[in-house]
């Protein structure tokens, strides 16, 4: 009687220790995760090996944006490419196969190394908040799907609200030691005395790597930003 | 590319563009009488308005004994074509429309639209205005804006440029520098 007792005690102490000690293990690596984000890439390796990127695509000038920055960098090591756009965007994505097509023209690259891809929204614009948690759900599982499947060393977004959540997910991967990636913001030149809400979050939450701004308004406001000039 | 104020040619072309918005307060604004007649003091000889996804249409109009030609169109494939061909352009306040006229080195007026929600379009079009690279303005103050306007006090925009980014991204993956 007083045996089992004890072991009783003894099985729910061990299972409340194992935990505890998984719970302060995985907030000991989200804060390791944040500590060594924003610090440069150490490994050598790195320099000659090319990274798979993500580059997340907005609406109108947030692409355009995104192509100026992609044109002055040097493909040959972010490959291969990957493209998201919102499923009701196409416009974005016909620009980013514009770009690709004229690498390959240009012999800058030798071959097409990218993909295209569309991702649900979680919301539109007017959409009802009933439905909206239903389709926040879809896109959630959308975006961890297209991660799981692509699992970048980089993502470059620049603004659209559809970043929050891959990025979200990219960080999520690096606590949990499936991939290490390097997120590159670059809030859009529209943005002068405030950050837009995507930018925000990912500020705040330290999500980004490198948060890149084009109006020194902005850097005052945002210390840990970099002030890049404008893009456009 | 110099601004077209002093062109000898007769055709001086003022291009309306609201981009894929809809912004009938702007359309409205510039099928007013006051404003083509401001138009016409201006020396501008041609309207050219593109409406987008707005409802409110203007009246065409053909040139004679000195008015104003209007046109309007909703979408066109050819707005770069209407941007070169412009003396003046009144552009709505998003950053594609905005940095195109600019880039093309036209004067540019850009009207807010205060009707939008997040209303986060005005902060780079007043930026660029404090900057004198183009001239801010709401549909009501339009008119004023045409009248007092002084085209040779904008300063060219200088084009942006990237690779300070592009640097820093490729330092921060531990690329040696170009």
């Amino acid at each position: 009687m007083i045996s089992t007792c004890i072991l009783d005690t003894m099985a729910s102490n061990l299972t409340i220790n194992i935990m505890i000690i998984t719970i302060t293990i995985i907030v000991a690596r989200a804060f390791y995760v944040i500590y060594r984000t924003g610090k440069p890439l150490i490994t050598t390796k790195a320099s000659k090996t090319a990274l798979s990127t993500l580059v997340v695509l907005g609406s109108g000038g947030h692409t355009a944006e995104m192509i100026n920055l992609l044109s002055v960098l040097r493909k040959d090591r972010l490959t291969p490419r990957f493209y998201i756009a919102a499923a009701t965007d196409d416009m974005s994505l016909q620009k980013a196969r514009v770009l690709e097509n004229s690498l390959v023209e240009s012999g800058e690259v030798k071959e097409l190394s990218a993909e295209f891809m569309q991702i649900y929204r979680s919301r539109e614009v007017g959409q009802s908040y009933i439905t909206s948690v239903l389709t926040t759900l879809m896109a959630t599982a959308d975006a961890l799907w297209i991660m799981i499947r692509i699992r970048p060393q980089v993502v470059l977004c620049n603004g659209p609200g559809t970043c929050v959540p891959l990025c979200i997910i990219a960080f999520l991967f690096k606590v949990v030691g499936i991939r290490w990636s390097s997120i590159f913001y670059i809030e859009s030149i529209a943005r002068v005395r405030r950050l837009s809400l995507s930018g925000l979050l990912l500020y705040k939450l330290r999500i980004a790597d490198q948060f890149f701004v084009q109006w020194p308004q902005l850097l005052r406001k945002y210390p840990r930003a970099h002030y890049v000039g404008c893009l456009m | 590319m110099g601004y077209t104020e002093g062109n000898e040619k007769p055709k001086r072309i003022v291009f309306v563009t609201v981009g894929t918005t809809c912004f009938d307060k702007l359309v409205r604004a510039v099928d007013a009488k006051e404003f083509k007649h401001e138009l016409l003091r201006r020396g501008y000889t041609h309207l050219r308005i593109q409406i987008g996804r707005g409802t409110y249409t203007p009246t065409k109009s053909v040139r004679e004994d000195g008015s104003l030609d209007v046109d309007y169109f909703t979408f066109s494939s050819s707005i770069a074509d209407h941007l070169r061909s412009a003396s003046l352009v009144i552009s709505h306040a998003g950053s594609g429309s905005i940095f195109e006229a600019l880039r093309l080195g036209k004067p540019l007026i850009v009207v807010v639209n205060e009707d939008l929600m997040d209303n986060h379009q005005s902060e780079l079009a007043e930026e660029l205005a404090e900057r004198k690279h183009l001239y801010c303005a709401h549909p009501q103050t339009l008119n004023r804006t045409i009248a007092d306007m002084n085209l040779e006090s904008l300063l060219p925009y200088p084009p942006g440029d990237a690779t300070p980014v592009a640097e820093l991204i490729n330092r921060f993956l531990g690329y040696p520098d170009d």
